[in-house]
Order: structure tokens, then C-alpha cells, then sequence
């Protein structure tokens, strides 16, 4: 750890030192670098421990589905017994599989509609609405809204299980629409919405905290010029919080790409019409047992989150130093 | 430019809290006023109801000859500069000042043209494309208030003003703030909780004390004859010295001493009246020799204030009563020895009757709804006749 704490120290000093002077990163670092006075040796053996369990439970699991995605590995078989290493077979089928693609298609809608759009953007308005709000008002609806985020997932898919239903459900109760198939007819957005309702809590609370960081006279001084609700945002509040906004797109957007609780409530169905990524590799590797393949999917999707990571820090890093 | 009416102004605040409470109040057009008063006395209340930023909840606010009490603050043609002046950090100095014309929608050549020529009226020029993180506390005062111009505000709010500047640069800024007043004309309104910055600046002022104003007038008015016992302890660097005091025939005795009766009081008071006898620090004469019918007392406390002194005495009570603490301003190099007896006399005509913490024979506003007003308006005219 005493190597990777230093590493971000030149980086925010040498930006400081830009606007500063150049004197100063080179001596007070090397000081910086050991302020618990341990040494190097002791420090490692605190580490280690942590850093073992990292290598075990994370990395040698990412190389082995690494090593598993260019073999024919299966759950049951020949192949289980004596795996074949076919190099990239895997992903050239995958790519060009039907199915991977639609696959993938739904889980953009899933992330775009669910995280993007429907958690930031119902979180950042209730966020909004509540800003100065105190009392019974603002402990109930974060209440509710928390309660969908903390519940378990097999509760919460049961729930909207019973909401959904085509013959005893609450919403065609409420609707009045007796037999209305709301899972079988509109699959993928049952569960966009169910997962907007599920995630929007960390949203909130998230902007919620970035908006008490909006000093009030800023937005007085824009309401006095005659600023429209939108010119504010605009002008005062989306500039102050950009960076908590990237920090939550960011995360959501993982968080959603990753999320298996879709499977809950549709199975992937009907006709795979809300087969998100994570359900397809549950199905082809652990239901249809070629794990190979699973794996090669796997890490593809590991790829996409990366790109995902990258894009979303490197705007972040441009806003940094363009406020320099 | 426009004068300000507020008519029966009032606010509650949801949870019952009374801000203000029923004021009625002018501010001449082109007029520099100040809104004085401790913490809590809703002059930012104030400030803001007359912005637009708080809504009144009973009574009218006037602006020029429109009604703007349930206008937006966008619309009421004002502009105000924050305490900690709400610069935009992520904009520059041009895009700052230039923010207001932008909302109007004002092309942006126009918009910059405007900041430069604003810029260059308050000593910005170089500094345009700096972003205010960069700038000084001086510097971002003036960007503020440079804002605040861009757009030629019908009457200026300026909420503690200087309360964010170091002691040296508050009063560079505070003469800067006067003559730019001055050459802009433009209706000025100030929220201070220092009364010196409030006599410093302000044509007029109010002073505020629970929501209401206890007194309006120039700084010279609110000085010499404030109008109770709670604008005499809270105008001036050193309080007033209010005494308990007994009239008896044409003097008041003040710790056993009798001083003569304060002229515009005369006709409004009785023998045996209890009242108050107010005299500021500044207008009492200290002497080291005995003097008849002085004040006279132990120093206790010799305090330096650079080019005068403050002097602490100790006046024993009359009739057994406990002794009461009397102030003194004298010049340098007259201050009197510690421990030794001194002799105090007011200056005429700078002494002060308070009754129930009201002024005694003021110009008409004293004590309201007694008969006793008619009175002392009657016999303010003929002061001089038994004397």
C-alpha cells in the first residue's frame, strides 16, 4: 500500500506545483512517502494479507476465465474431462452469434434506460425537488425510496412478480386491464422500470449530498439576473456537481451492465427478449454448460467495462484540468 | 433609479417566526441606506423581501411606482451582491460580469463589450479572462459589483458588504463603495451589523432590533439623539453611558449629583420622574480637580483606543445604592492616574432623557399615543421662555 499511495501524490502535486511553483514536489514527497515511519519490509507485511486475498479471489479467478475462454471447456462430458485450447474460437463464434449481439443490444437499452436515464435522472429530480425540503415530506419519500434499495433482490423480484401478474397482478387491479401480460408483451421495459425503481436510492442520496454543495447565493444571484429552473441548472448547479454526476454515471452504468436480478423476473424471456448479458452468459455457461464460450463471453463483457471506466474517467480528467 | 416604499411589510416564517413585523419604511430615489442591527433583527430579511428572494407574507413592497411584492426576483429590476459575493467559479471574470446580460439574451459581442467597459470602470481591465479563484478578495468584491452594474439595476442590494474583507482593505473598499455610489446615483440598500460602517456610509439608516426598526435617520440623527435606550447602546464604537436618574425641579441627580435637565425634555417631564440619563463617552469632560455639580468617580480602567482614551470610572451610589460604571473619552495625554478620583462633566446640549427606553422630547415620533406628546409638542416651542 505505501507504493500504491504515493503514485496520485506527484500527479495532484505537479498539477499544484504548475500554479505554484516547481520547488516544491521533490523533497517534501520523499518525506510523505514513509509518514508512518515503518519502512518498506514492515509495511509489505501489512499488506500482504490483503493483497493475497486479492490475487486469490480476483485475479487468478479474471486469468483462469481468461485461460477458460480459448478452451471447449464444459460443464459435463468430454470436454470436461480433457478441455481442448481452440485459441479464439470462442469470441469469433460469439461475435458473430445472433444472439450475443441482441444480447448486447438489450443490455445498452438496459444501462441507458434503466441507469442513465431512469436512475440519474429520477434521482437527480427528487433529489432537486427535496433540496430545501425539511420534515415529514422529505423522510418519507427517501424512506420509500430507500426501502426499494435495501430490500433483497429475490424480495424485490417477487414483488414485482405479484405487481406484474397476468391474472392476480396489483397493476391490473389498479388499471383496471384484467389479463394484460405485462411481462410476456413488453419484457424489457418491465424491467427497465423495475430497475430504475430498484436503483434510484443511491442516485438520490448521491446528488442529494452534491446539491447542498451548491452555495444558495450562487443560485439567488442567477435568479435575480431572471434565470429560468433550466437556465440554473445549466448555469450554476450542473457546473458544480459535474463531477458527482460522472462519479454516479459511472458507477450505475457498471453496476447495471453487471445486474442479474433481471433474471428474476422474466428469466431472460420471452424468447429472449430481455436476455441482458449477464443472464445470456448465466445461460449459455451454467444452463447449457459450455463454459468455455461463458468465459470468452465474460471477458468480453469485462472489456466493454473497462471502455465503459475509461470513457467516463478520462471526461472526468478533462474537467479537472480544464478548471486548472 | 427608484425610490423604495415598503408599506406594512411583514414576514412569518412557516415555523412561526416572525422576521419582520408590520414596517413601513421610504428610501429616497439615489439614496444610500443602510439597514442596521444585531444578528437576528431580519434586516437580511429585509434585504432579501425587497429582492424578491423571500416572499412578504403581509404588507407591499414599492419599487419606483410598481408593485412588486409577488413579482419575481428576476423582474423587479434589482441587482444584489452577496456577502460572499456568489462568483461562478467555472466562468471568468468577463463571463461573470456578462452573466446577467447573457439571461437577458443580449448577442455576445454586446455582452462583451458591456464587461469591459464595466471592467474598466472598476479597475478590472487586466483581469478579464482570470477565473475568480484567481482573483483577491478585493478583486472578487468588485467583479461582483461589476455584475451588478452590467446591468443598470433600477436600486443596488448589497448584503454585508464588507464583512469579507481584511480590516485594511474594509476601508479602502468602503470609500471605494461611497464614491461609486455617488457617481452612479443609483438607489443603494445595505444589510450591516457594524454600526460604524453603517455611519460611515449610509445617507440614512435604519436600525432594526426584532423584526421592527427602532429608529430611521442620518447617521448624524441616529448619533446624537437616538430615539431609545436600544440605538443609544448599539450606535457608536464606545455604547452610550445610560444612568438612572430622578428629576427634581429644573436638574436631573444622577448618582446623587444634580446635573442640569436636557433642554427638549424639559417640557415633557415632572418632578420625581425615574428616567434614564443618557450621555455618549465623547461628550463628557474628565477633570483632576473637584468641580461643583460634576459627576465624580474612582478610575478604574484606563483603555487606549490610539489617539484618545477611554476612561472606566466608578461612581458611588447615592442612598445606599450599589455604584454604576461610567465611560469617558479623553484625549491623549489627559489620561488621569489609575485609582484616582475624577470629575466629569457633560457638554451641553449632548445629554439625553430616556423614559420606558424612549427619548424624551423628540421631534414629535417620542412617546407614542400619551398625552403627554401634545404637551411636549406644544412646550418644544417655548423652551427657552422660563429659562
Amino acid at each position: 500500500m505505501a507504493r500504491t499511495t504515493s503514485p496520485p501524490d506527484p500527479t495532484t502535486a505537479g498539477a499544484g506545483g504548475s500554479a505554484t511553483g516547481r520547488d516544491d514536489p521533490g523533497t517534501p514527497l520523499a518525506r510523505r512517502a514513509d509518514a508512518a515511519g515503518l519502512g518498506r519490509a514492515r509495511a509489505g507485511g501489512f499488506v500482504l494479507p490483503g493483497l493475497v486475498l486479492i490475487v486469490l479471489f480476483l485475479v487468478v479467478p479474471a486469468l483462469w476465465t481468461i485461460y477458460l475462454g480459448v478452451t471447449n471447456y464444459r460443464l459435463t462430458g468430454l470436454a470436461a474431462a480433457d478441455p481442448q485450447v481452440v485459441g479464439l474460437d470462442n469470441y469469433t463464434a460469439a461475435l458473430g452469434d445472433e444472439r450475443f449481439r441482441s444480447s448486447l443490444w438489450l443490455t445498452l437499452q438496459f444501462v441507458l434506460g434503466s441507469a442513465v436515464i431512469g436512475q440519474a435522472g429520477l434521482g437527480f429530480a427528487i433529489a432537486w425537488s427535496l433540496r430545501d425540503r425539511h420534515g415529514p415530506v422529505r423522510r418519507v419519500v427517501e424512506a420509500l425510496v430507500l426501502l426499494a434499495w435495501i430490500l433483497p433482490s429475490s424480495v424485490v423480484a417477487f414483488l414485482w412478480i405479484a405487481l406484474l401478474d397476468r391474472d392476480a397482478g396489483t397493476l391490473n387491479a389498479l388499471l383496471g386491464t384484467p389479463g394484460m401480460a405485462w411481462l410476456l408483451d413488453h419484457p424489457m421495459l418491465s424491467v427497465i422500470l423495475f430497475n430504475t425503481w430498484r436503483g434510484t436510492a443511491f442516485s438520490m442520496m448521491l446528488y442529494g449530498a452534491a446539491l447542498q454543495n451548491v452555495p444558495p447565493s450562487h443560485l439567488e444571484t442567477a435568479r435575480l439576473a431572471g434565470a429560468s429552473t433550466w437556465q440554473q441548472l445549466r448555469d450554476v448547479v450542473f457546473p458544480r456537481i459535474r463531477g458527482h454526476v460522472l462519479t454516479n454515471l459511472l458507477l450505475i452504468s457498471l453496476w447495471t451492465f453487471n445486474d442479474f436480478t433481471p433474471f428474476l423476473i422474466t428469466a431472460g424471456g420471452p424468447e429472449q427478449r430481455s436476455e441482458i448479458l449477464p443472464v445470456y452468459v448465466f445461460k449459455i455457461a451454467l444452463s447449457g454448460g459450455e463454459l468455455g464460450f461463458g468465459a470468452a463471453i465474460s471477458f468480453l463483457m469485462l472489456l466493454i467495462n473497462l471502455v465503459i471506466a475509461l470513457v467516463y474517467l478520462r471526461t472526468l480528467g478533462q474537467r479537472r484540468e480544464a478548471r486548472r | 433609479m427608484a425610490a423604495i416604499t415598503l408599506r406594512r411589510l411583514g414576514k412569518v416564517y412557516p415555523g412561526g417566526v416572525r422576521a419582520l413585523d408590520g414596517l413601513d419604511l421610504s428610501i429616497a430615489d439615489g439614496e444610500f441606506f443602510a439597514l442596521l442591527g444585531p444578528s437576528g433583527c431580519g434586516k437580511t430579511t429585509l434585504l432579501r423581501t425587497i429582492a424578491g428572494l423571500e416572499v412578504a407574507t403581509e404588507g407591499a413592497v414599492q419599487i419606483g411606482d410598481r408593485d412588486v411584492t409577488n413579482l419575481q426576483p428576476g423582474r423587479r429590476d434589482v441587482a444584489m451582491v452577496f456577502q460572499d459575493y456568489a462568483l461562478f467559479p467555472h466562468m471568468t471574470v468577463e463571463e461573470n460580469i456578462g452573466y446577467p446580460l447573457r439571461i437577458k439574451k443580449l448577442p455576445r459581442s454586446a455582452r462583451r463589450d458591456k464587461a469591459a467597459e464595466t471592467a474598466a470602470e472598476l479597475g478590472l481591465t487586466g483581469l478579464l479572462d482570470r477565473r475568480p479563484g484567481q482573483l483577491s478578495g478585493g478583486q472578487q468584491q468588485r467583479v461582483a459589483l461589476a455584475r451588478a452594474m452590467a446591468c443598470h439595476p433600477q436600486v443596488f442590494l448589497l448584503d454585508e458588504p464588507l464583512s469579507n474583507l481584511d480590516a485594511r482593505l474594509r476601508l479602502e473598499a468602503r470609500t471605494f463603495l461611497k464614491r461609486l455610489q455617488r457617481e452612479l446615483g443609483v438607489t443603494c440598500v445595505f444589510v450591516t451589523h457594524d454600526q460604524a460602517e453603517a455611519l460611515a456610509l449610509a445617507d440614512r439608516i435604519a436600525v432594526m432590533e426584532g423584526g421592527r426598526i427602532r429608529q430611521v435617520g442620518t447617521p448624524v440623527e441616529v448619533f446624537r439623539r437616538p430615539a431609545n435606550t436600544f440605538v443609544a447602546g448599539f450606535i457608536g464604537s464606545t455604547p452610550m453611558n445610560l444612568l438612572d436618574a430622578e428629576v427634581a425641579g429644573d436638574a436631573v441627580v444622577v448618582a446623587g449629583t444634580r446635573l442640569p435637565l436636557p433642554e427638549p425634555a424639559r417640557a415633557v417631564v415632572a418632578d420625581g420622574d425615574r428616567v434614564v440619563y443618557g450621555v455618549r463617552p465623547e461628550y463628557l469632560d474628565l477633570h483632576t480637580a473637584p468641580l461643583d455639580d460634576a459627576l465624580s468617580g474612582r478610575v478604574v480602567v484606563v483603555e487606549n483606543l490610539g489617539s484618545s482614551s477611554l476612561v472606566s470610572l466608578d461612581l458611588p451610589g447615592g442612598d445606599g445604592v450599589a455604584g454604576v460604571g461610567l465611560q469617558v473619552v479623553v484625549p491623549e495625554g489627559r489620561e488621569p492616574e489609575l485609582g484616582s478620583t475624577g470629575w466629569v462633566v457633560p457638554r451641553a446640549g449632548r445629554s439625553l432623557l430616556y423614559r420606558d427606553g424612549e427619548l424624551l422630547g423628540a421631534d414629535g415620533g417620542g412617546v407614542v399615543g400619551s398625552g403627554v406628546v401634545g404637551a411636549g409638542a406644544t412646550g418644544g416651542g417655548v423652551v427657552g421662555g422660563p429659562a
